[in-house]
């Protein structure tokens, strides 16, 4: 396993957001995790990527224990999130968010060539590379957020709601681009509130219900499962 | 887009020594040697005096904009910093006095050339401490107890602190040993002639503006840097920084340590001039008026601070000098004109406040802050803001 999480309990003060979690991911793999407002998705990449700490519990990243480590030194491990709300740098031009997406970087070489990369991947950032990043379209600033995170070579690409607030065309997109990511090998941790997209898309998937894993299985289980299909996916 | 293409090519014209540049920095170097040489020709070393403390507080302004302008953090105590390196220089400069045997031994007057870079370290050392426990704090929290350290700092000096600092009578007389007394010549280097006195005020005049020199190339550098990249990052989106691999808590260290060593180096220098320091010297005030230099000049640029740091240190000089020659008398009374120096905070203030509501970004800005604080270009933010928060009202409900 690449990562496996492990009973992990996280709490904002003296509210507990994760009640003990387990996740794990392999290599090559797209996991996805779904789940209402407020089940602790977010949390749970957040305390993988060292923004929270956790009280309990154990995140080993590649043989190694990564939990509490600090934001800076789990992205140095090649653990790349791309948060939610994109959080771009808005007055940076979008070839300095590349830019900074590869700051613990040195192979200038290797930087410019991924640059051209998610310039391929994404050409709508390569006609604005001038273009302050606070200037984009909600879906151009997703585009650069994503583009920005596989700047840093990841192992580990963890992606939080990246359709939120998107037109249905731009989320297909953004989705097509997923996709694509993975047929080329990169290791995706996906956070979804679009749980159909999210589990057609995914090898595994795990429902998430108030800080607990309520439920657990491959991609098309999920989708076919009956409690999935009335709570998440709308159907009566 | 418009906004963008004006970008890039100002962003070139900078790059690029234009002739324009040449020339305006040619017009800048003549002055800055030809100005002070003439007002010592004809005697007036009040204007000497004037152009090298401008020099102390161009210092001052250019290391307080590594921490305000490039990292964003809000220092309201940076005089502290000021005040170290000037009390640290001078008391390790009784020392050194001490070991190389006397006032009057050939070493003694290398005593400030010795403790420069120790006062510079020292002051370093002491953000670096202070910075420690205090920069997890953010924004209001962290300009109050930085303004606390501040004003603790200059109640210690006037408290005769481990009885080193000989409280509020100050610590008199560090020049003496440097530069020789009124009259005597210069051993080493001897540039006066029968009727050109290079007094010491004109060598400290010298001084100030190399290291002033130098602070601009090296700030210059730094503001190129990886870490200069880093400041900018933070200052925009701290969690996004870090998740780039920023180091927050190093790179906001930085800022304050190599901020704080500028102010470290303008004190021994200013110490080593004057002759005298007492607290008075680092009170609030200061603080305020580097605070003031910055943001009027341009947070984050260096021209910017420059421009600041003479208009605010430089005019209630300039206008004391004036109120004292002939030129104010057919208006204005002996008395009157003495007093215009005291209405200074008054026209400060109101300049800030004109300043604030006509041209916030500063009289020289930056591009990058430029664009942080005009409307010329949209910055879509208030979606994403609106969204992260509504999404976040689940996730920290304890906050709400």
């Amino acid at each position: 396993m690449l990562l496996t999480v492990e009973n992990l309990h996280t709490f904002y003060g003296q509210i507990e957001a994760l009640k003990g979690i387990d996740v794990e991911v392999a290599e090559g793999e797209i996991v996805t995790l779904i789940g209402a407002n407020g089940a602790g998705k977010s949390t749970t990449l957040k305390t993988i990527s060292g923004q929270l700490a956790p009280r309990e519990g154990k995140i080993v990243f590649a043989g190694e224990e990564i939990q509490g480590m600090s934001a800076h030194q789990v992205a140095a491990k090649r653990i790349v999130h791309v948060p939610e709300g994109r959080r771009i740098f808005p007055r940076m031009t979008v070839e300095e968010n590349l830019e900074m997406g590869a700051f613990l970087r040195n192979d200038a070489e290797g930087i410019a060539a991924d640059k051209e990369m998610v310039f391929e991947l994404f050409p709508r950032l390569k006609e604005r590379r001038q273009q302050k990043g606070g200037t984009l379209s909600g879906g151009e600033q997703q585009m650069l957020a994503m583009a920005r995170g596989l700047m840093a070579k990841p192992k580990l690409l963890m992606l939080d709601e990246p359709s939120m607030g998107l037109a249905p065309v731009v989320v297909e997109t953004i989705f097509e681009t997923i996709e694509r990511l993975h047929q080329e090998g990169i290791t995706i941790l996906l956070v979804e509130q679009n749980a159909a997209m999210a589990l057609s898309v995914a090898d595994r998937g795990y429902v998430l219900e108030t800080g607990r894993i309520a439920l657990t299985g491959t991609g098309k289980e999920l989708l076919t499962n009956e409690q999935v299909r009335k709570t998440y996916l709308g159907e009566v | 887009m418009g906004g963008s293409k004006v970008d890039i090519k100002t962003n070139v014209q900078s790059a690029r020594l234009t002739p324009k540049k040449i020339a305006l920095y040619a017009a800048i170097a003549v002055f800055l040697v030809a100005a002070p040489v003439y007002f010592q020709s004809v005697g007036n070393v009040f204007m000497v005096r004037i152009f090298a403390l401008v020099g102390i507080y161009v210092m001052l302004a250019l290391g307080l904009n590594i921490v305000v302008g490039y990292a964003g953090l809000l220092d309201l105590g940076y005089v502290a910093f000021y005040g170290m390196g000037a009390y640290s220089g001078v008391l390790l400069g009784y020392v050194f006095q001490k070991v190389v045997g006397g006032p009057d031994a050939p070493l003694a007057g290398l005593s400030y050339w010795a403790l420069l870079p120790v006062a510079a370290l020292m002051a370093a050392l002491t953000g670096i401490a202070l910075g420690t426990p205090v920069l997890r704090l953010r924004g209001d929290y962290l300009a109050i107890v930085t303004l606390g350290f501040g004003e603790i700092v200059r109640i210690a000096l006037q408290n005769d602190i481990f009885g080193l600092t000989n409280g509020s009578a100050g610590l008199p007389r560090v020049g003496e040993f440097i530069v020789p007394a009124a009259g005597q010549k210069w051993t080493f280097l001897n540039l006066s002639t029968s009727t050109f006195t290079f007094s010491k005020d004109l060598f400290w005049y010298a001084v100030v503006v190399a290291l002033c020199l130098l602070t601009i190339f090296v700030i210059r550098r730094l503001d190129n840097s990886r870490l200069g990249r880093a400041w900018v990052a933070m200052r925009e989106d701290e969690v996004a920084a870090a998740a780039t691999g920023v180091n927050i808590m190093t790179t906001k260290l930085w800022a304050f340590s190599l901020g704080a060593m500028w102010g470290g180096i303008a004190g021994i220098t200013y110490a080593y001039w004057v002759g005298f320091i007492s607290p008075e010297s680092f009170n609030f005030m200061e603080s305020v008026l580097i605070v003031c230099m910055v943001v009027l000049g341009g947070m984050g640029s260096i021209p910017g601070s420059i421009v600041g740091a003479i208009i605010i240190a430089g005019l209630p000089e300039v206008i004391r000098g004036l109120a004292q020659s002939t030129a104010l008398s057919r208006f204005l009374t002996a008395e009157q004109a003495s007093r215009i120096g005291d209405y200074r905070f008054l026209i400060f203030g109101g300049l800030l406040v004109v300043m604030m509501a006509v041209r916030p970004q500063g009289i020289l800005p930056s591009t990058r802050r430029a664009r942080e604080l005009t409307s010329e270009e949209p910055i879509i933010e208030e979606e994403n803001t609106d969204l992260w928060e509504v999404e976040h009202k689940h996730d920290l409900p304890h906050k709400l």
